[in-house]
This record gives C-alpha cells, structure tokens and sequence, in this order.
C-alpha cells in the first residue's frame, strides 16, 4: 500500500465575507517534493498556504494531510494539533506578523515552548538553528529592530527550529534586493535536503525554478495549469493569461513590436 | 510652525516615545534590586504598594511611599530622569487637569479669594487637590518600575501565575507588541499624506482627514491582529504563555515579598482616616 500524499484538497472553495478566493480547486501535493504555487496578486496563493496550515477550513471541499482532513473538530484534540504544529510550519509574507517576541532568541525558541521541549532542548536547538541561518550575532537583538532580510531570516528560523516536514513559505523574498533574496533562497536549499516539502508561494517566476521541481499555476481561484518549471515557464500564452508577464514593447531599429516578457536571473530572453 | 508640521512632530513624537518603551527591556535585563527578585515578587510586591497608595488619605503617608519609589528605582538602576519625563512630568500635567476643579469646589476655609469674590481657593481643596497629584505620581512610578524592570513576557507570566485569565495575559501582550507597529504605521500614513499636500490645510479638512486616517488604522490594527494570532497558533499556540525562564522562589524572595506586603499594610494603617 502506498502512502497517502502529504496533501490533497478536493473541490475545495473558500470565502473572505461572501468575495470568492479559491473556487473548486483540487491538487495532489506529494511527499519530499519542492513545489511553487504561481499566480498574480488575489489568485488564491496565501488562502491555499493558510488551507494547508489548517488557520483556516475550507467553506465546501476538504483539505487531508497525509490521509487525515483537516477539520475544526480535529484541532480541538491539542496532540493531534500540537503533532500536527510541529510537521507543518507556515512563513508568513509580513514579517512582522511573525515576529512578536521581544528577543530574536525568545522568538526562534516561542515554537519549541509550545511543543512543551524541556529548557535545555529548546536553548540548544534554538542556539543550533541561530548558527545554521547565520544570525547568532543578532540572539539579543529586538526583532522589529532588523533590517527586511534580517527579518525574514529570523521568521524563517523560527519555523525551522521545530524541524518541519514541510514548509510553507508565502512570498518569501518579497520586499528584499536581489542579494538577500539569493541568501534566502541558499539558506531554504540548504535546509531541505531531499526528505522535506517545501511548498511556496509567489509571483516572482524568476526564482521558481531555484525552488521548484514542480509548479502549480492559480487563476482566479483554481488550478489551470500543473508542470516542470521548464513547462510551465516555456509557455508564454499561459502565463500571459494568468498575469504572470507582461507584453513587453520595444524597438528593433525602426519597427516596434510586443511580445510576451519574463524576467529571468537578470537575463531577457527576446 | 504650521498646524500640519505640528501633527507631523506629534506623530513623531509619539512613534519615538513607544520606541524608548520598548527599550526598557534593556533596563531590564541589567542588574539591580528588582532585577534580583522572582517576577512573582515583583507583581505582587509592586501592586501592594500601589493598593496601599490608593487606600492611603493621609498625603504624608503617600509622599513617604513616593519617596520609597525613588528609593527603589535608584537601587534598581532606572534614570531618573527616565521618570521625570516619561511619568512625572506626563501625569503632573494630566492629573493637574483633572484636580484643578477641586481647588475651588471643595468646600473650607479660604486661602485665596479672587477679586470680586467669584472663585475661592480653599485649603481643603488643595489639600484634596495634592492628595490626588501624589497618589497617582507614585501609583504609576510603582506600575512604571514593575515594567521597567521586568522583561514583558515575565510580566505576563506572572500573572498567569496569579490566575489572571489567558485571554486578558494575551491581551496585554498583543498591545505591548503591536501598538509599536501601529504608531509607525499611523507615521508613515501620516507623512504619505504629507508629502502629496500643499500649502496649510484649514482646521475642518485636517480633523476630516484625521478621523478618516484613525478609521483605516483602525481597519489595519484588527487586520494586523488577526494576522498575528493566526501566526502564533501555526506555531502551536493554545491559548497559554510559555516562557523559557522558569520562576524559583528564593530566601532572597521571600524577604523581599515580606518587606513589601509589610510596608503596604503599615501605609495602609498609617493613612487611615
């Protein structure tokens, strides 16, 4: 018997007081995979994210991690909830949602508190993942302090002390230059290795495929197109349709034209 | 200065004093009389005090616990002038609004009759009218120390400990953190509106767009709250403060408990009517 996939949403639809954000979108999320959800802004990415991270429940459909649905009624059992915590993380896109302790060390270790580790597991994991990240000089430091990339390395830090199965990342290298962004996307690389899911959401193509062996692509609510970020980012009708790129117009000499523009590691491909 | 610099400053102002409360935490973190004690002590100990202010009616008793409040803060490191600006001179101004009507409407002796006869001054109301200004100066020096010297999650642990409810214990937390982040906010939305205003906006327009600007903050704080408890719960909040710092009652504590429940009960009996 094979295992179940780590998730799977089925005809799932959801509402921000009556305005439709996902409407009947089914998806098949398998175990170890890295995969990015692209789609313009209010394609449904964050409310999937926060589907998947079980902050919210579906209004029709289902949504089942690794077999089991993710249901109110299944959260109110504190060690399925606590289990269920500490295997699926969430980064948010505002950091400074995330980050509200006091401390860079007391907000890295608030999630291990939660889990009810002892005090000396929570100190020495924290001090570890604070080593791994490359952020121990700022232990002491007030997060709402930090400059944007410190912030996300911290928010990212506080979710990969527990040591999650999969990661959920929600625009991750929004609002950072391009040095940063590449830091970022290092420290993720580094961090899964080959057993972790890593599911993000963005609308920067230009890193999908440094993130990505799969891409799923969100229109209006649902899913219209699965595929290898080759696929996916090799179809300009496509990701035209679904606000992805842009007609980009230019001169060649004297004649003006437009065609589909997609950014991609600082190289334009005309 | 233009009335449209003035609210800018203000904004200002108000985003820069939050800042400098938030780095109380660092005076927290030195060494020093309260710093030595258990958080739980602290709270306690600190609040008696407070109880015994506000029980206390003789301003000679109250004037003593203010003087033990100076005490208390030199030994534990806080600047002065730390409570100068940001608690006596604050609450001197407000409360000073609030008792100056006592100084003519108490009934007494007259100590001071204006021309004409219209207004007297007398002697109970001032003694009314500082009786009030000392309380309040001293009961929020105590509160103002128990912040200062406590890092904010010891804070609401202790009052866990003290069977405050959770709801309230996360209350007070969320508030601590995020009114930070909404002062910056209301600065920032502020100073966009500045930068595309010309000219001095009449006083009408400006309490238009002020209460315009307080209803968005207002739609952003709830927004923002939502956001953060839903950030807290994936990292597997249910509802409890944990803290890595375990409370431990030490000799040391209980002396320290002692000598202030038994310092608010003589205030207490010596400020008796």
């Amino acid at each position: 018997m094979t295992d179940p996939p780590i998730f799977e949403a089925q005809n799932v639809s959801f509402e921000y007081e009556r305005v439709p954000a996902l409407r009947g979108l089914s998806l098949t999320l398998d175990r170890g995979k890295s995969v990015a959800l692209v789609g313009a802004n209010g394609s449904g990415k964050s409310t999937l994210l926060r589907l998947l991270d079980a902050l919210s429940f579906p209004s029709n459909g289902s949504v089942s991690f690794c077999g089991d649905r993710l249901t109110p009624e299944q959260f109110r059992n504190d060690e399925y909830a606590i289990s269920f915590r500490r295997r699926v993380a969430l980064v948010f896109q505002n950091p400074d949602v995330q980050l509200f302790n006091p401390t860079v060390f007391d907000e890295v270790a608030f999630g291990p508190l939660q889990m009810g580790w002892s005090s000396a597991e929570v100190i020495a994991r924290v001090d570890t993942t604070l080593d791994v990240m490359g952020i121990s000089h700022l232990r002491d430091r007030a997060p709402y302090r930090l400059s944007g990339g410190e912030k996300k390395r911290v928010a990212l830090a506080s979710v990969i002390v527990l040591d999650p199965e999969v990661l959920l990342l929600d625009e991750p290298t929004a609002m950072l230059d391009p040095r940063s962004q590449s830091q970022l996307i290092d420290l993720i690389q580094n961090w899964k290795g080959s057993s972790k899911t890593v599911i993000t959401a963005t609308h920067h193509l230009e890193i999908v495929e440094d993130i990505a062996e799969r891409v799923v692509v969100l229109e209006q609510g649902a899913v219209v197109a699965t595929g290898s970020p080759q696929e996916i980012l090799s179809n300009g009708e496509l990701l035209l349709r679904a606000n992805l790129v842009h007609a980009h117009r230019h001169k060649h000499g004297e004649i003006t034209h437009s065609h589909p523009h997609v950014h991609s590691h600082g190289e334009h491909k005309h | 200065m233009s009335r449209n610099r003035a609210i800018g400053s203000t904004l200002v102002g108000i985003t820069r004093a939050l800042g400098h409360a938030l780095v109380s935490e660092q005076v927290a973190r030195q060494p020093g009389l309260l710093q030595a004690l258990d958080p739980r002590v602290r709270v306690a100990g600190l609040f008696s005090l407070v109880l015994a202010v506000t029980l206390s009616h003789r301003i000679s008793v109250v004037l003593a616990l203010f003087c033990a409040a100076i005490l208390i803060a030199v030994l534990s490191r806080v600047s002065l002038a730390i409570l100068v600006t940001r608690v006596w001179l604050v609450v001197l101004l407000f409360t000073g609004v609030i008792a100056l009507p006592a100084l003519f409407l108490t009934p007494g002796d007259a100590v001071f009759t204006t021309p004409g006869g219209a207004l007297r001054i007398t002697s109970q109301g001032v003694a009314t009218a500082l009786l009030l200004i000392a309380r309040v100066e001293t009961a929020v020096t105590f509160t103002t120390l128990l912040v200062l010297c406590t890092p904010w999650m010891h804070v609401l642990k202790a009052l866990r400990a003290f069977r405050i409810p959770p709801e309230v214990v996360m209350m007070l937390a969320m508030t601590h953190r995020y009114v930070f982040v909404l002062a910056e906010t209301a600065s920032q939305m502020f100073e966009s509106r500045q930068s595309r205003t010309v000219g001095v906006l009449d006083g009408p327009t400006q309490r238009r767009i002020t209460a315009r600007t307080a209803g968005v903050l207002l739609s952003r704080s709830i927004e923002l709250s939502n956001e953060v408890f839903l950030a807290m719960q994936s990292r597997g909040f249910r509802g409890d403060v944990q803290i890595l710092s375990e409370f431990r009652m030490r000799a040391w504590d209980y002396i320290g408990l002692t000598a202030f429940l038994a310092a608010g009960a003589l205030a207490v009996w010596m400020g008796r009517r």
